[in-house]
């Protein structure tokens, strides 16, 4: 798991790639988090995430509530395709409110 | 795949999980650690009901489930196993297989003949029950699920999916667990019609542990699998999670009750459930009004009664559900190493075999016939391969006697408990393979042995103390292979043979003449002989004087032999000798006259050339004394002995002999073809077969030849 930090414009940018499991969620969440507050838009890429599970999700969806209660706005882009068939899986799309790109 | 084979499937199934189920009944260590045997007797009552339920097989459900109840109080520790249990568990055992028999013979319903043992078994099961706490509970459940609660707001739903209500529990992740993947598993079962992740029980981030999962689901399911199998998805979470499953078409009182069992707020649950599809929005208002107008007192109650309304399995206790994970995956990777095939084509491809090997033998034939050598070579490399793929084919056939030995460990445990002797058994040998047609016709020759040694051999154990042996009698089961037969032998510690019994009874019975000095074993091997038995009381397992005669008989059907040796005070062993296959030997062919005949090429030591003085049965190999039968002689065959004659030395076991024929025509590989019933009194010939010339050639039964050498008579041969 390794994270990428950018500034462009007024949204914060954080890439997220390799696998968003388990074993790095406690890491992902401060990582998220600390991004999430550095301004009034973060925008997560993770188009780089090979693989995602529940632990991985629940990160995903923290991050989404904690935007909202401190009005704030995160947006999911690049959505790879392991995440993309959990949030179809799980009908998702309504609750991140982003538009999802469909793999072919 | 459809539902006939499938059905299939779950018989062959069914008869496995019984077998494991018993061998773990029987190794139940009642004093030490009890949990794995446990498991696996629960595993096989489990699995079973499971897909029973698949089948609407409602009886086997029924019964299955009260068993299951059951092991389940002994995992618990809320009943305690003893011996008694064991006992009432092999009944149980025995019930199922017989449904199990019922079903494969086509009765898909529960069998009214058989319904008294059931109910019995239950009763008793029940009674064990009763130690537990939980009995009440666990019997309710048996009974149709259609308690006396009739409430208003019961018309059913207009939902044609599962609904299933997912609260995961906050150590699954950390368990090893991950709910997408059940999810994932879940769609394999069916589809997703509606999900709803809820996320309501995440807690402000900074108090967030991201190893904790806070996650709970809300799915609306369209399958046409049962509840078993529905719950079997969450079988390794069911202690990490609160699974609850709505059945299609049930009481929006059942949604309204979910909703009021699960933490989150009920408004807003009502609203999942709506998305998800499972209910209306009309129904749901309307039940929910009718609810609040009912009295507080009643809700308890309710609760308590959807549970037994929508028949909600038992919660199934997966101890190390990684563990058994790990099993799992273990036992796939074994089952697609091996394939099921129907023994008929395994038959047929025998056949074809040996049809192969018969065509062959006609073109090598040919082949010298007309003297080219270019054929003749290619015949030798196509009868090298035809003799590969017999081998491979026969190959197939083979099976470990180790599953016909297991079964003995449960006839000795009854029988042993029948007798009321302590009696075990030591199994050896048990990856010797033979052929399955044998392995299925010697099961029950071997029975009756094993049961006439723990009837008549192992002393009580009493007398066992006053002699110095232990208390506990020994049978043993051993198995190995010697010179292309399979010996199997049943040994006890038991009191041995008493020969002068034997001897006294044989003479009563007028079997021999008193007159007539016997060796040892003809003395013991009389006890075979129609008629005969030393037991000075019947008992209902052995004695009446049938059975080794029988033993002896269905044995030499098999073209084996059957001896029996014994140490007076110290114990008896009888050694069965069988051929490793029925349908292709290796042969050895010899002329006598213009007859043909074949001897199983493992029998023969060696050929030597005949020479000895005129008049004599017996000529000088090497020193030692071998004696022998002139073939022509023997079956009475005109015509004058050749200038060279041969001896073709026998062995059996320990016995040689020598048999005296015009010449040796060399190795061919044979068929055995059965003689007509009409010469199943013919004596020394065991079968026939076909050469590549098309003539007839007949087999020598070399036991038996051996027997008329060692002076039992003339043989007639009749025809």
């Amino acid at each position: 798991m390794s994270e990428t930090q950018a500034e462009q414009g007024s949204a914060s940018q954080l890439a997220l790639s390799g696998e968003l499991t388990i074993y790095h969620a406690a890491e992902v969440k401060q990582q998220v988090l600390a991004a999430l507050r550095t301004g009034p838009v973060l925008e997560l890429d993770l188009s780089g995430v090979t693989e995602l599970d529940t632990a991985g999700l629940q990160v995903l969806m923290l991050a989404k509530q904690t935007a909202q209660a401190e009005q704030r706005e995160l947006r999911l882009v690049q959505h790879s395709t392991p995440v993309v068939e959990v949030f179809q899986m799980l009908d998702l799309g309504a609750f991140f409110g982003d538009a999802l790109l469909i793999h072919a | 795949m459809n539902l006939d084979e499938a059905l299939q499937t779950f018989i062959t199934e069914s008869r496995e999980l019984l077998e494991e189920m018993e061998n773990a009944l029987l190794n139940v260590d009642l004093a030490g650690d009890q949990s794995e045997a446990i498991n696996a007797i629960f595993r096989a009552a489990h699995t079973i009901k499971g897909s029973a339920g698949l089948f609407s097989l409602d009886h086997i459900v029924a019964f299955t489930h009260v068993v299951e109840s059951l092991l389940d109080g002994v995992r618990d520790g809320t009943v305690s196993l003893n011996d008694e249990m064991i006992v009432l568990l092999l009944s149980c055992c025995d019930y199922l297989s017989e449904l199990t028999d019922a079903l494969a013979a086509g009765r898909l319903e529960a069998d009214p003949d058989m319904a008294p043992q059931g109910e019995m078994l239950l009763a008793q099961l029940r009674r064990h029950m009763e130690g537990g706490a939980e009995e009440s509970s666990e019997a309710a459940l048996v009974l149709p699920p259609e308690p006396g609660v009739e409430r208003i707001d019961q018309e059913p739903g207009h939902s044609d999916y599962w609904h299933i209500s997912l609260r995961f529990g906050r150590e699954v992740l950390q368990n090893g667990m991950d709910p997408i993947a059940f999810l994932r598993y879940l769609t394999k079962l069916g589809r997703i019609v509606g999900i709803a992740t809820v996320p309501d029980a995440m807690p402000p981030a900074d108090e967030m542990d991201a190893e904790l999962c806070y996650l709970g689901f809300e799915i609306a399911f369209d399958s046409n699998a049962d509840r078993d199998a529905i719950a079997g998805v969450f079988e390794f979470v069911q202690d990490d999670a609160e699974i609850r499953i709505i059945p299609p078409h049930s009481k929006v009182s059942h949604y309204v009750d979910l909703i009021r069992a699960l933490p989150e707020q009920g408004a807003r649950l009502g609203e999942i459930l709506v998305r998800c599809g499972s209910v209306t929005a009309h129904e749901l208002a309307g039940a929910l009004q009718q609810q609040s107008e009912r009295s507080e007192a009643e809700v308890p109650q309710q609760l308590g009664s959807i549970l037994v309304d929508g028949g909600n399995v038992p919660p199934v206790v997966v101890e190390a559900a990684l563990a058994k994970q790990k099993q799992v995956s273990e036992q796939k990777a074994q089952e697609s190493r091996s394939i099921r095939v129907d023994s008929d084509k395994l038959d047929r491809l025998i056949d074809l075999v040996g049809e192969l090997i018969i065509a062959g033998a006609r073109t090598s034939m040919v082949g010298q016939h007309l003297q080219n050598s270019e054929l003749q070579e290619c015949t030798s490399a196509l009868s090298g391969l035809v003799e590969e793929v017999r081998d491979a084919a026969l190959e197939l056939r083979m099976v470990k006697i180790g599953a016909t030995f297991n079964r003995f460990q449960r006839v000795v445990h009854d029988v042993a408990r029948e007798l009321g002797k302590d009696i075990g058994l030591i199994v050896d040998g048990e990856d010797t393979e033979l052929d399955k047609t044998v392995v299925e016709k010697i099961g029950d020759p071997l029975l009756h042995l094993v049961r006439n040694a723990m009837d008549h051999g192992i002393e009580a154990a009493g007398q066992r103390l006053a002699n110095g042996k232990p208390a506990k009698g020994m049978i043993k089961l051993n198995a190995f292979h010697e010179s292309g037969s399979i010996v199997i032998q049943v040994s006890d510690d038991g009191g041995g043979l008493r020969k002068d019994k034997i001897l006294a009874k044989a003479i009563e019975r007028g079997l021999i003449d008193p007159e007539r000095k016997l060796s040892d074993s003809e003395i013991y091997n009389l006890i075979f002989e129609a008629g005969f038995s030393t037991a000075e009381k019947i008992t209902n397992l052995s004695g009446r004087g049938v059975g080794m005669d029988v033993v002896k008989r269905n044995i030499q059907a098999l073209r084996g032999s059957v001896d029996i040796s014994s140490d007076e005070g110290k114990g008896t062993t009888v050694t069965v000798r069988l051929p490793l296959t029925l349908a292709i030997i290796d042969g050895f062919l010899v002329q006598v006259g213009s007859s043909v005949f074949v001897i199983p090429l493992d029998m023969i030591e060696e050929c030597i050339e005949y020479a000895t003085e005129p008049g004599q049965d017996y000529c000088n190999l090497r020193g030692q004394v071998l004696p022998f039968v002139r073939l022509r002689e023997l079956f009475r065959l005109g015509g004058a002995p050749t200038r060279r004659e041969s001896i073709v030395v026998l062995k059996l076991g320990n016995q040689r002999a020598g048999l005296v024929v015009d010449t040796l025509l060399g190795e061919f590989q044979t068929v055995i073809k059965p003689l007509s019933p009409l010469f199943s009194e013919v004596r020394c010939i065991s079968g026939s077969t076909i050469l590549g010339s098309g003539e007839v050639a007949l087999i020598l039964d070399v036991a038996a030849l051996m027997h008329s050498v060692s002076g039992k008579g003339k043989v007639v041969l009749a025809a």
